[in-house]
């Protein structure tokens, strides 16, 4: 995917929402949803099991209109977290310009945490992309359940962040840490793109 | 001075709400009782809400109802002018006299009596007088009377002891029900809830609301397909207001965050967007959206984007600013010219400005001037004389002061008195000026040229030929008879012309105000002007031009011819010239040199048949190349109907 086009000034992000099954992307994207105009959203593709589990993906087109005169659009998908589903999250991961990393809080899900992480490693390999490479933001959610339950933000860095990326603690369903976590990984997305294009 | 009432403005065609019910009300009572309920009656709202609608009402329905009551409409401001142009004619008691005869006045604006002091004492003395008299007064106002800047407490104190009412701004309900009248008024049919989202916004008056009917009944009609609800915002433009929860299924509560966390990422995204796109590229682009916008052909900016590392960005754009500007000018100058032309893609495109210059300079070439003003009738071989002194007078100070001192000048005369000699005269001295161009041509030429524009769909074309000219000379006006559509475009040339100071002169055979077929709006202008008249010749204009006459055709001048011919009785200059014509030839058919004696024998012995004169046109069709043809000249010496009687007599 082109991520800039400058002969039709197009500026496109392409960012998956990545993590275990239950984590919390889909609700992530519907927080986005909700607080974006009607006219500057596209329709939320959403397919889901009859338990609201994504079945394959979900889709929600932002149109940001236009920056610096560049029509900006965000793409935002998310992947089905259930392991057997593996086929489909290395397709939508194909193209992708940065990846929210969403992780459960919750202490019992650690190891699915640290799998999921695997998983989009070498999903990302597949497509011949080194994680290191690409723009990537970690989200710690559910952090409003009890305290006995959860691991708290430091203690999830130290377990999943080994490569220092920006972190966010979050509470998807209230929506605190999901536009931080956005703009986080939006800004990434961005510098890496004047980092990799050609200086004037 | 006096508006009329708009037949629109009515109670009936008037959406009542329960912002305006107590004004429309109070309105009602005053048009059936006038005088009597609400004395003096102050509507006011905000600009676009109603009033003027209110106040043409109650005039409408006070006349239905009593259709003998004297009503008048108008605004503070022709009320203003009005009363100044009374008082400048010494009228001002009849202009007070005037205002007290009248049974409702409707007096719109009246905030405007800010910083009018004579105007607001005027203005109480008249509410007085009408109050006396039973007669009733209704004002309207953007502002309640004692907000309206340094108003006479006594008219404030006038105004507030009638009924003072406001109008607000209308409800949803009552925009609804105002946009359907509107629509069902224009003959246009929306979909189910258009209408009602339109409503939703919250204009701050109804005739934005009208503004945005208009867009969708455009919009409509030009998509040729209904609008929905979801289109009307994007055709109005409408941002939509950050509604977390509408219409979604979103699953998170709005109990965290403010609302505005989009507006806030979109422009954390700006920031972040504008340092990313490296400036070069944001520059280009940025200027590629301008010049687009403007409707520029933008390829060779594009071309810029897609190379990896331009060189020189800034002045390529530099010079793509220069080439637009250099269009601009292009698409001006031919406008002027030629408007159609100016309409064309070529001024448009940048890149191919060989081809732009080459339109303008088919434009330039095609743009004939207008008619010149013919060379061969120079100011200096003009004979003054006091028959002609007041015209030739005037000429002068316009040809010293053109557009300024007398606009327009009319010369009248009766023909053949050198009516169109002096008109030339002063379009070749007013020619002569820096950058003037000068038209000077006869009504009938003029009449011909419009009626080819009309023919050949080039009247945009032939109205800018002339609206460019910086003075227009038109030869007898008196053509103009029952021509309506030049008498149109005349009336509209005129206007244009005398605002940007340039010099009109006509002529005519008498004053314009006994000429018949010409409209009163031309009439009126032209007397507004100076109207001078040139006398039949008197014996010094004579001699002068008998001297020029004879010494221009090589004869001596002998003082008992000069002073035999300056003493006969002649009419026009043209028979004048008519008369040395005459003599002249009989003197190099005789092959004698020309005397008064020989003048004698032509003029009074042998009666040579002479031609009548009273023709009503001058008769001279002078060619812009500066040549003379004259029909009259040519047969001067067709018999006087006297001399015909003496030759059937033989």
């Amino acid at each position: 995917m082109s991520l800039v086009n400058f002969t039709a000034r197009e500026i496109t992000c392409k960012i998956v929402y990545y993590g275990p099954g239950r984590s919390g992307k889909t609700t992530n994207l519907h927080y986005i949803y909700g607080r974006v105009p009607e006219t500057r959203r596209g329709r939320m593709v959403s397919l889901a099991t009859q338990t609201d589990r994504t079945l394959f993906f979900d889709f929600l087109p932002i149109d940001l209109g236009q920056i610096s005169g560049f029509a900006t659009r965000f793409q935002l998908y998310t992947v089905p977290g259930q392991v057997y589903y593996n086929a489909t999250r290395r397709l939508v991961l194909q193209g992708a310009d940065g990846v929210v990393f969403v992780g459960d809080s919750q202490a019992r899900q650690l190891d699915e945490n640290i799998e999921s992480l695997q998983n989009l490693q070498s999903n990302l390999l597949e497509h011949g992309v080194d994680v290191r490479a690409m723009p990537l933001v970690m989200q710690y959610n559910k952090q409003d359940l009890p305290p006995e339950l959860i691991l708290t933000p430091p203690e999830l860095d130290d377990a999943l962040n080994f490569r220092s990326v920006p972190s966010f603690p979050a509470d998807a369903l209230h929506g605190r840490g999901v536009f931080e976590t956005l703009k986080s990984v939006s800004e990434l997305v961005l510098k890496k793109l004047a980092a990799g294009s050609p200086a004037s | 001075m006096t508006s009329s009432l708009n037949p629109r403005f009515t109670f009936e065609t008037f959406v009542v709400g329960a912002a305006n019910r107590l004004a429309v009300t109070a309105g009602r009572t005053v048009a059936e009782n006038p005088g009597s309920a609400y004395n003096p009656l102050f509507i006011y709202s905000g600009s676009g809400l109603g009033k003027t609608h209110v106040l043409m009402a109650i005039g409408h329905a006070a006349k239905t109802i009593a259709s003998q009551l004297n009503i008048e409409y108008l605004t503070l401001d022709e009320y203003v002018e009005a009363f100044h142009a009374a008082i400048a004619a010494g009228q001002g008691d009849a202009f007070r006299r005037r205002f007290q005869n009248v049974d409702v006045l409707l007096v719109d604006d009246v905030q405007f009596l800010t910083n009018r002091k004579e105007m607001q004492a005027e203005l109480l003395r008249l509410t007085e007088a009408l109050q006396q008299s039973g007669h009733q007064i209704v004002l309207a106002s953007d502002r309640p009377p004692a907000e309206i800047a340094d108003l006479d407490e006594r008219l404030i104190s006038r105004f507030s002891g009638g009924l003072v009412v406001d109008m607000g701004i209308p409800d949803y309900e009552t925009r609804v029900a105002i946009l359907r009248r509107k629509a069902e008024e224009r003959g246009s049919k929306f979909q189910p809830g258009v209408l009602e989202a339109v409503a939703k916004v919250e204009y701050p008056n109804v005739r934005e609301l009208m503004g945005a009917l208009n867009r969708l009944i455009a919009f409509q009609a030009v998509n040729d397909m209904p609008i929905n609800e979801e289109t009307v915002r994007k055709v109005l433009g409408v941002p939509t207001a950050g509604s977390p929860t509408a219409g979604s299924s979103t699953v998170a509560s709005p109990t965290v965050g403010s609302p505005d966390e989009f507006s806030q990422f979109l422009s954390d995204v700006t920031v972040t967007v504008g340092k990313a796109v490296e400036a070069w590229r944001a520059r280009v682009a940025e200027a590629v959206m301008r010049w687009e916008g403007e409707g520029y052909r933008t390829g060779r900016l594009e071309k810029l984007l897609e190379q990896e590392t331009p060189a020189a960005v800034d002045e390529a754009i530099a010079a793509y600013v220069q080439d637009v500007e250099r269009l601009k000018t292009l698409e001006a100058e031919v406008a002027v010219l030629d408007p159609q032309a100016a309409g064309e893609k070529v001024f448009r495109d940048p890149d191919h400005m060989e081809a732009a210059e080459a339109a303008a300079a088919k434009v330039r070439e095609g743009a004939a001037p207008p008619p010149a003003p013919s060379a061969a009738f120079p100011l200096e071989t003009y004979c003054a004389g006091a028959s002609n002194e007041v015209a030739l007078n005037a000429a002068r100070d316009v040809i010293a002061k053109p557009g300024k001192k007398y606009n327009p000048l009319v010369i009248v005369g009766r023909s053949g008195l050198g009516k169109t000699h002096l008109l030339n005269a002063i379009g070749v001295e007013l020619a002569r000026k820096k950058h003037a161009v000068v038209a000077c041509l006869s009504t009938q030429q003029f009449v011909d040229e419009l009626i080819a524009a009309i023919d050949g769909n080039r009247v945009d074309w032939w109205r800018a030929r002339y609206r460019r000219a910086t003075a227009l000379l038109l030869d007898d006006i008196q053509l103009l008879a029952g021509k309506e559509r030049t008498q149109e475009e005349l009336f509209n040339l005129f206007n244009h012309l005398v605002d940007a100071d340039r010099q009109l002169i006509f002529t005519a055979p008498a004053h314009p105000n006994t000429l018949e077929g010409i409209e009163e709006r031309i009439v009126s202008r032209l007397e507004g002007g100076l109207v001078a008249e040139i006398a039949e010749p008197d014996k010094d204009l004579r001699r002068g031009m008998l001297e020029r006459l004879l010494t221009q055709h090589r004869v001596p001048v002998e003082p008992a011819l000069l002073d035999y011919l300056a003493d006969r009785p002649i009419d026009s200059v043209r028979n004048l010239t008519g008369i040395v014509q005459r003599i002249i030839e009989a003197a190099a058919a005789q092959d004698a040199p020309v005397t008064a004696g020989l003048a004698r024998e032509v003029l009074e012995g042998a009666p040579v048949p002479r031609r009548t004169t009273g023709l009503r046109t001058s008769g001279i069709v002078v060619s812009s190349a500066g040549g003379v043809r004259s029909r009259e000249k040519m047969v001067w010496d067709w018999p006087t109907s006297g001399d015909r009687v003496i030759e059937d007599l033989r």
